[in-house]
């Protein structure tokens, strides 16, 4: 009883923070519409071109804005101390690393979920595929946190971090990528996306057991 | 009430920074009621050892143990007896005192004192309580990091430096606070270059380097 309360206090304070500092979910939003918005402008404005190029150039928008805000998740927590607190109670560091992930989703993730109809409309994409789409980036993005989460608290400890952090998370959310674009891509195409959902839905049934476990046990060697 | 087998016993402890051996074949005992002060000069390793006590270092060499138990080997235990506050204060600047302490109970699940309670004892003016903390002083910001210390039932305080940028009735609390904490049955590891006065208690000094 006394985990669930701490952590949807936690769940509480980070959405609180989150509204305060208004950059932390305005950034990133921002950085995706500003992304996808200026492909047509720097490509043909042909309506069969940008259909074809969609998918991808909506996920890669979407996997940057996760990159760029990755930081925000335990960054000013280690440095104002409030992450050695954490880490100094009585519950598993491990299921509040859940809840602080969950709290960057709904702050970094569900924005992009919500601007996506907008973009996809924009790139001309047909409203089956935009379905598709939305259950890629519910799926997917949850992904992009709690892996990400992984390399933030790999590269917490260190000043600039920020190159390595890059470098950690990327290869890991190329077969996010591959599969959530693939999904959207067969979707336009007529093909079945069965399989791709299945293995987004199985990726994010493992990050959502498995990725905490990890970020937690990185975090007490950032923080030693 | 406090039982009386409260004891932190530490056994050839050693420790490491950045490569280099900081102190090693450490060994003291604290029981209720008593109070260990960290000496040393800057960079002597006061700040590795109270954080190696915390259990977030690990050391290279030794033992802590807690009410005759290895930390590490009951570590949830040990973590809701310990009350920790470090160089950084710990608490966020962009939530309100309230709030930070409101969120530390949460955490900790239990409290002895509300936080207004925790507030005013802590000598923070009444019209601070609901102004983010970026807006306060540092002293004010210190003051907001030690109300933990009210709130929690832990019997082992980790403080380091407390009375940084307390004025002269801060520090004066401190001790007081301090004093009552080893009154009822508690432990206290303290860093500080200022001479720690107790009004009870026993003071035990060790000096690193």
């Amino acid at each position: 009883m006394s985990l669930l309360r701490a952590g949807s206090a936690l769940l509480r304070r980070d959405l609180s923070l989150a509204m305060r500092q208004r950059g932390q979910w305005l950034n990133p939003l921002l950085f995706f519409v500003l992304v996808v918005a200026l492909f047509p402008l720097g490509l043909n404005p042909d309506p069969n071109l940008l259909r074809t190029i969609a998918p991808g150039v909506i996920w890669v928008g979407a996997l940057l804005a996760a990159m760029l805000s990755l930081e925000t998740l335990f960054r000013s927590d280690f440095d104002d101390g409030s992450l050695e607190q954490m880490a100094l109670t009585s519950h598993p560091l491990a299921l509040l690393v859940l809840a602080k992930s969950m709290a960057h989703w709904l702050v970094s993730g569900l924005p992009l979920l919500l601007m996506a109809p907008l973009l996809a409309l924009l790139l001309n994409l047909e409203s089956h595929a935009v379905l598709i789409l939305l259950t890629t980036l519910a799926l997917g993005t949850p992904l992009l946190s709690l892996i990400g989460g992984i390399g933030v608290a790999l590269t917490v400890g260190l000043r600039r971090g920020g190159v390595l952090l890059s470098l950690l998370v990327l290869p890991l959310y190329v077969p996010v990528l591959i599969f959530a674009a693939g999904a959207v891509g067969n979707a336009q195409a007529g093909m079945a996306v069965t399989g791709q959902l299945a293995f987004l839905g199985a990726l994010l049934a493992l990050a959502i057991a498995l990725a905490p476990l990890a970020t937690a046990a990185a975090l007490r060697i950032s923080l030693d | 009430m406090p039982k009386p087998n409260i004891k932190l016993k530490v056994s050839n402890l050693a420790c490491r920074r950045a490569g280099r051996i900081l102190f090693q074949e450490l060994s003291f005992t604290l029981r209720s009621g008593e109070v260990l002060q960290v000496e040393g000069r800057n960079g002597c390793g006061k700040t590795t050892l109270l954080r190696t006590l915390c259990g977030l270092s690990r050391p290279v060499a030794g033992t802590i143990a807690w009410a005759g138990e290895d930390i590490l080997s009951d570590f949830a235990a040990y973590a809701a007896e310990l009350n920790y506050v470090g160089h950084h204060a710990g608490i966020k600047e962009e939530l309100t005192p309230l709030e930070n302490l409101d969120f530390a109970v949460a955490m900790h699940g239990v409290s002895k004192v509300t936080p207004e309670q925790a507030l005013e004892r802590i000598g923070l003016p009444f019209e601070c309580e609901n102004v983010v903390c970026r807006k306060l002083s540092a002293g004010q910001r210190r003051r907001v990091a030690l109300a933990r210390l009210l709130l929690s039932p832990g019997r082992l305080w980790i403080l380091d430096e407390p009375f940084t940028a307390l004025d002269v009735s801060g520090r004066e609390l401190v001790e007081t606070l301090l004093t009552e904490h080893v009154a009822g049955g508690g432990v206290a590891v303290v860093t500080s270059h200022h001479v720690v006065k107790l009004e009870g208690g026993v003071v035990q000094t060790l000096q690193l380097g």
